[in-house]
């Protein structure tokens, strides 16, 4: 609409892009996808439980030592947390300001109020503050220590998992969370799809299946570790 | 019939507005919503009160004009526009809620009219072609491809009533925008202005105070022309082909 004029520099495209709310989405659904790329690596992960101590804990120290001898021990561990805690903070950043912006298009509500949409997609916002929540715990559970019940032990990360799913609370914190990432990637999955343009009516059936399927997946693979320390099948 | 309307009354745009309740006697199944609210008014001005104000034109469902959202729903329980919407859709005795639509872009006139012409502002945005001027061009001169036409016919049905904006959680007009970015994208005769459409439209949507898209649904569900949700991907592929152009 505007015209341009010769004088002032328009606004580079990258910055146009991001005062778009499709820009904005774009930002979440490529962040969302490099948590989720992440996510798989992690569950798969977590399975080598399964195999026992030795192997889990070998597992975990290979996580420390990959790229050697070109990186330094925990170079390549630093770089992926550095991109991680980036797609973190952007898909946070653009949230907000989309939930901002969806709250100032709305200021007065209907009067005759009905339940609107799915359950997974009504819960994407308090569910993703779930999540950062569940994420700063994990992280003080599990790779610091600081929260971690009974003695944490750095380069043993199997004794330390059958300690925090030994308490209650840490199976109880732990469930809660995996059902709200089931949820969360069910319905973030098929709108990054979406928002990168890859949906269509002929490909719509099989991007919600897939999604369904990743978060199913994903949730239990999650949910398979502290039910196994529950029953006793790892200890 | 009888019936129990609750219609949201407000004065002028700076007026405090309110749910007044109305009984209607002698109300038919027959009748279209409309009819109702116009038996309503004829109550109401024979007791010497205000009529409700409705924006209403065609009542055949083309124009778009009757936006009004029904227990909820934009337009009502049925999937058409309220003026087709047949009372025969409510039983004996029902109570019926009637709001306008309600989005930041659409300020509210009076009772259930609001100001839609930010789609207008939309549509200034980049919902055009260029043609030369003269005499009307031969009708064969572009071909068309069936599957394109098809797919042009079926967003051009979009009558720009607001329902997706009235019914979208976000209040967003990404499935409104989506159709006629569509509509002409996909056109030959649209090629032309394919990037400046879709980012002229996009930025308009989104200087209007639109909310952003979080793919709920909604407004394809209520969208009395039923222009699909996957429209909104196709205008996402648009926009970020066009931004990567622009770009590089």
């Amino acid at each position: 609409m505007a015209l341009v004029t010769k004088a002032g520099r328009p606004p580079s495209a990258l910055r146009a892009a991001w005062r778009s709310t499709i820009g904005k989405k774009t930002v979440m659904a490529v962040s969302g996808l490099v948590m989720l790329g992440f996510l798989v690596a992690h569950v798969a992960g977590n399975l080598k439980v399964f195999f026992g101590s030795e192997e889990f804990n070998a597992y975990g120290h290979w996580l420390r030592t990959v790229g050697a001898p070109v990186l330094h021990h925990g170079w390549a561990l630093w770089a992926l947390r550095l991109v991680l805690l980036a797609a973190v903070a952007a898909h946070g950043v653009s949230a907000y300001q989309l939930s901002r912006r969806a709250a100032r298009a709305r200021p007065t509500g209907y009067v005759h109020r009905r339940a609107r949409t799915g359950y997974a997609t009504r819960t994407m916002r308090w569910g993703g503050v779930i999540l950062l929540l569940f994420l700063v715990w994990h992280i003080l559970d599990l790779t610091t220590g600081t929260a971690h019940p009974g003695g944490f032990e750095q380069g043993r990360p199997y004794q330390n998992v059958v300690d925090t799913f030994s308490t209650w609370y840490g199976n109880a914190v732990y469930l809660l969370a995996m059902g709200a990432v089931g949820l969360h990637v069910r319905h973030g999955l098929w709108s990054a799809a979406q928002t990168l343009g890859a949906g269509s009516p002929a490909r719509d059936r099989a991007l919600r299946a897939a999604a369904d399927a990743t978060a199913l997946v994903l949730t239990a693979g999650f949910v398979s570790v502290p039910v196994a320390v529950m029953t006793g099948v790892v200890s | 019939m009888r019936l129990t309307l609750r219609v949201w009354r407000q004065r002028d745009a700076g007026a405090e507005g309110a749910m007044a309740t109305y009984t209607v006697d002698g109300a038919l199944p027959d009748m279209s919503f409309l009819e109702l609210l116009d038996t309503l008014n004829e109550d109401l001005l024979l007791r010497g009160e205000d009529p409700v104000a409705f924006d209403h034109d065609c009542r055949e469902g083309i124009c778009g004009a009757c936006s009004m959202v029904i227990n909820g729903e934009p337009h009502g329980p049925e999937r058409t526009t309220a003026c087709q919407l047949h009372l025969r859709s409510f039983r004996d005795g029902d109570t019926i809620d009637v709001e306008p639509w309600r989005a930041a872009a659409f300020p509210v006139v009076r009772d259930l009219v609001v100001d839609r012409s930010a789609l207008d502002r939309i549509i200034q945005a980049g919902g055009y072609i260029s043609v030369p001027t003269g005499s009307a061009p031969e009708a064969h001169a572009t071909p068309v491809a069936k599957p394109d036409a098809d797919r042009a016919f079926e967003h051009a049905e979009c009558i720009g009533c607001g329902a997706c904006v009235a019914a979208c959680p976000n209040g967003s007009a990404m499935l409104f925008t989506s159709a006629k970015v569509n509509h002409l994208n996909v056109l030959p005769q649209g090629a032309p202005e394919r990037e400046t459409r879709v980012l002229g439209m996009v930025a308009a949507m989104d200087e209007e105070g639109f909310g952003g898209c979080t793919l709920a649904g909604e407004c394809a569900t209520a969208c009395p022309k039923g222009i699909p949700l996957p429209s909104i991907a196709a205008m996402n592929r648009e926009w970020l082909r066009a931004a990567r152009r622009t770009a590089g």
